[in-house]
């Protein structure tokens, strides 16, 4: 194993001094009185920026309250998943669509258009047999550059909440989605599209491709315009494949050098989002401590993923055959799991993939053993904080700061403040909702799915496994994350089921960090004091990591008995 | 406010749509056709005047003659029109099957070629379904133990089969990242060159 925890040290250590120094270009685009892009040798960018804002009515980018926000990006988000739904429906009829896709079910074109509104990316069809080249480029991968970009939008608001004094406004959302949009997502989607293309994704407008294969058959190979459409599903956190079998596949995934380069790109925004927190409240430091505590859990779960997944599942233990580590081979959990990746690669990439709500996968995960699948369930309920989702990350990490600040101000009975900001009552309620609701709605709908016949359908595996399953599912869609025990079926009653999940996962929690934004830009600063509790040092972390343990981590035990835990046990 | 919330969603919409959804990939098909053109169109492989497979997808092999790959969950086996991992759980009495009936028919192929060889030197990735249904890759045990089949039947020396493989292996990137592995359709693509069956 050696020589694997040696690839996932090296890997880290690069990840995190390029988001580092990413961090500095985001501040720079998203402060306050950011000018740099529209002024000096940048200045021709300031000509499409406020070209853009005339043709949409908003000539000077005028500040917003919380509310007007809110209105804004909710507004749209609903228009344009309408439009998303309409694409799928009617590709049969639209052109850039070589292969003849007929309409997609109206199911399936509900669950997918709020899976890709929503950062989810949950995928209930099979994208190379399913969606025409004009429904993959131009309905969902535009929804995943929109989608990111509302989440940072949404993080950057949240973050004048805290820079801003006494104001009644937290920014314009249309100035942050487009600076998001346009300086942020699109230059690393253009540089990471063409390496992906040299790499080996295909990028091409033309039909798949029938060989004739060297065994005397024929061979149809699915291709498509790929790589535009991969770069930002990692970019964005979004992780909705090309592919069925997502990055696993060979055109999708090319190469030991696609899980680590995909995987550094799914990583950056998010890594890159907790130093930018740093550089725009000018306190480094606290940055750090969030940073620490979201890092030692994210070690946690990579080591014991790695761990559990070498040592092999127990079908394969029994079975006799040789999964022990070689020179010759890599040994282990080998069961949807690719050559090329082996388990190191593997395990961090799907733990990378759980934390940060993206979903997109390299092996299966249904295929995981009880403690390694029971990880990365754990790693989407913990409420997508640790590291998170581009944008949803960092607002959720707030959430959880905001009560932790609660809690410890309880214990040594002063007013609770963060960052010189007072803590009350209406912060901490908008907290608590951005926190928990997620977790709750999860365990509803599993609940309705675990007792209802048609619930029952959509699991494919017996036992403990299969609740797992469906555990998985309405985690991973309440999660935003969209990755899947793939086993679990798509009926019209899941598809349904997880839409609803999605949605209201996503938007409730995305707005009651808007609510909060507004709340803290009022408040005055108060100065720190002797007695101010240290939001920048080792109690912080420990602090923190105990809350997030706290909050969602015990509302899952019960469920994870259920589940993983059982499963293991019994074998 | 709700009709200019309309009209600036309707026109970000439209705008979105053409900039990400249209010029952006056709940018990137015209930079990749330009510059990668083998990989833009999926890494296709041309022997003898045809198109005979992929270097990133796995094909059937059955005859003797040949490195066979990895297990498939497509339906047909390696499919590359419609992947997908196999799904069964690692408590899966179906998985436990699967296995079985896999390790028989190793053991079955393989043992008039490798006297003595048992289940346990089986290694994992030849039993276990992948996760694309298609990785084009073996490991090197899987591939060193086919060896002695395919030098037979080929009429070939163990080395020269054996070097055929190491020039076939794709190392890990940058020789540090990853897992090596053994790319069985340029493999088997090598052996055919060479002559014989």
């Amino acid at each position: 194993m050696g020589q694997g925890i040696a690839q996932i040290l090296v890997f880290v250590a690069i990840l995190i001094a390029a988001a580092y120094a990413f961090s500095a270009y985001m501040a720079r685009v998203f402060a306050d009185d950011s000018g740099f892009l529209t002024r000096g040798r940048l200045r021709f960018l300031g000509a499409p920026e406020r070209g853009f804002f005339r043709a949409i009515g908003d000539k000077t980018a005028k500040e917003q309250t919380w509310k007007e926000y809110a209105a804004h990006l909710l507004g749209f988000s609903f228009l344009f998943v309408l439009l998303l739904y309409a694409i799928q429906r009617l590709q049969g009829h639209l052109f850039l669509n070589p292969q003849h896709m007929v309409g997609v079910s109206d199911f399936i074109s509900f669950n997918t258009a709020a899976s890709f509104l929503t950062n989810t990316n949950w995928q209930y069809y099979a994208g190379e047999s399913t969606m025409s080249y004009l429904t993959q480029m131009a309905g969902l991968a535009v929804q995943n550059f929109v989608s990111a970009a509302v989440g940072i939008a949404a993080m950057i608001a949240l973050f004048r909440g805290f820079t801003r004094r006494e104001s009644g406004t937290v920014g314009n959302f249309w100035r942050d989605l487009y600076r998001a949009l346009v300086y942020v997502l699109l230059p690393l989607a253009l540089v990471a599209s063409v390496i992906l293309i040299a790499a080996g994704v295909p990028q091409t407008f033309a039909h798949y491709a029938t060989v004739h294969t060297l065994g005397g058959g024929t061979q149809t190979i699915a291709r498509g315009p790929v790589a535009s459409q991969i770069a930002i599903k990692h970019l964005g956190t979004n992780g909705g494949g090309f592919y069925n079998s997502n990055s696993a596949v060979p055109f999708e995934g090319p190469g030991s050098f696609g899980g680590y380069f995909e995987l550094f790109l799914e990583l950056l925004i998010p890594f890159a989002s907790v130093f930018l927190f740093g550089r725009l409240i000018r306190g480094m430091r606290n940055a750090v401590a969030i940073f620490v505590s979201m890092f030692i859990l994210f070690s946690v779960g990579v080591g014991t993923v790695y761990a559990a997944e070498q040592h092999g599942s127990p079908v394969l233990r029994k079975s006799g055959v040789n999964i022990t580590t070689s020179a010759q081979q890599t040994g282990g959990n080998m069961t949807d799991k690719e050559v090329r990746f082996g388990i190191a690669e593997s395990a961090i990439f799907e733990n990378g993939t759980t934390v940060t709500s993206t979903g997109a996968v390299i092996s299966g995960h249904d295929a995981y053993t009880p403690l390694g699948g029971g990880v990365l369930l754990t790693n989407i309920f913990l409420g997508e904080i640790i590291f998170g989702g581009v944008g949803s990350g960092m607002y959720g990490i707030l959430f959880i700061i905001v009560l932790a600040v609660f809690v410890a101000g309880l214990m040594v009975g002063r007013t609770p403040e963060y960052l010189g900001k007072k803590i009350e009552a209406r912060e901490v309620k908008l907290a608590a909702l951005g926190a928990l609701f997620s977790a709750v709605l999860i365990l509803v709908l599993t609940a309705a799915a675990v007792v209802t016949k048609s619930g029952l359908a959509s699991i494919y595996n017996p036992g403990a496994h299969g609740f797992t399953e469906a555990l998985y599912a309405y985690t991973s869609q309440g999660g935003n994350n969209g990755s899947a025990f793939a086993g679990y079926g798509g009926t019209p009653f899941s598809a349904y089921l997880g839409g609803i999940d999605m949605l209201f996962a996503r938007f409730v929690p995305m707005i009651a960090a808007l609510a909060l934004a507004g709340s803290l830009a009022r408040k005055r600063l108060v100065p720190a004091s002797a007695g101010t509790f240290r939001t920048d040092g080792g109690t912080f972390v420990a602090v923190l990591v105990g809350m997030i343990i706290f909050t969602a981590g015990l509302m899952l035990l019960p469920a994870l008995f259920l589940g993983p835990i059982v499963e293991g046990l019994m074998h | 406010m709700i009709r200019r919330i309309l009209v600036a969603s309707v026109v970000s919409i439209f705008l979105c749509t053409v900039v990400f959804g249209f010029a952006y990939p056709v940018l990137m098909t015209g930079i990749g056709q330009a510059a990668f053109p083998s990989q833009a169109n999926g890494s296709l492989i041309h022997y003898n005047g045809r198109v005979v497979g992929s270097t990133l997808a796995a094909q059937l092999f059955s005859s003797p003659g040949t490195f066979h790959e990895r297990p498939s969950a497509t339906s047909p086996a390696y499919n590359a029109a419609f992947t997908t991992f196999a799904n069964l759980g690692p408590t899966n009495p179906a998985l436990a099957t699967l296995v079985a009936t896999n390790a028989k028919a190793v053991l079955k192929l393989e043992q008039p070629y490798n006297p003595g060889l048992t289940i346990h030197q089986i290694p994992v990735d030849a039993v276990t379904p992948s996760a694309s249904g298609i990785d084009p890759d073996i490991s090197l045990a899987y591939a060193q133990l086919q060896a002695p089949r395919v030098a037979a039947v080929r009429n070939l020396s163990l080395a020269a089969v054996e070097t055929l493989i190491h020039q076939n292996t794709d190392g890990r990137w940058l020789g540090f990242f990853g897992e090596p592995g053994v790319n069985v359709v340029k493999l088997n693509l090598a052996l055919i060159k060479l002559g014989g069956t």
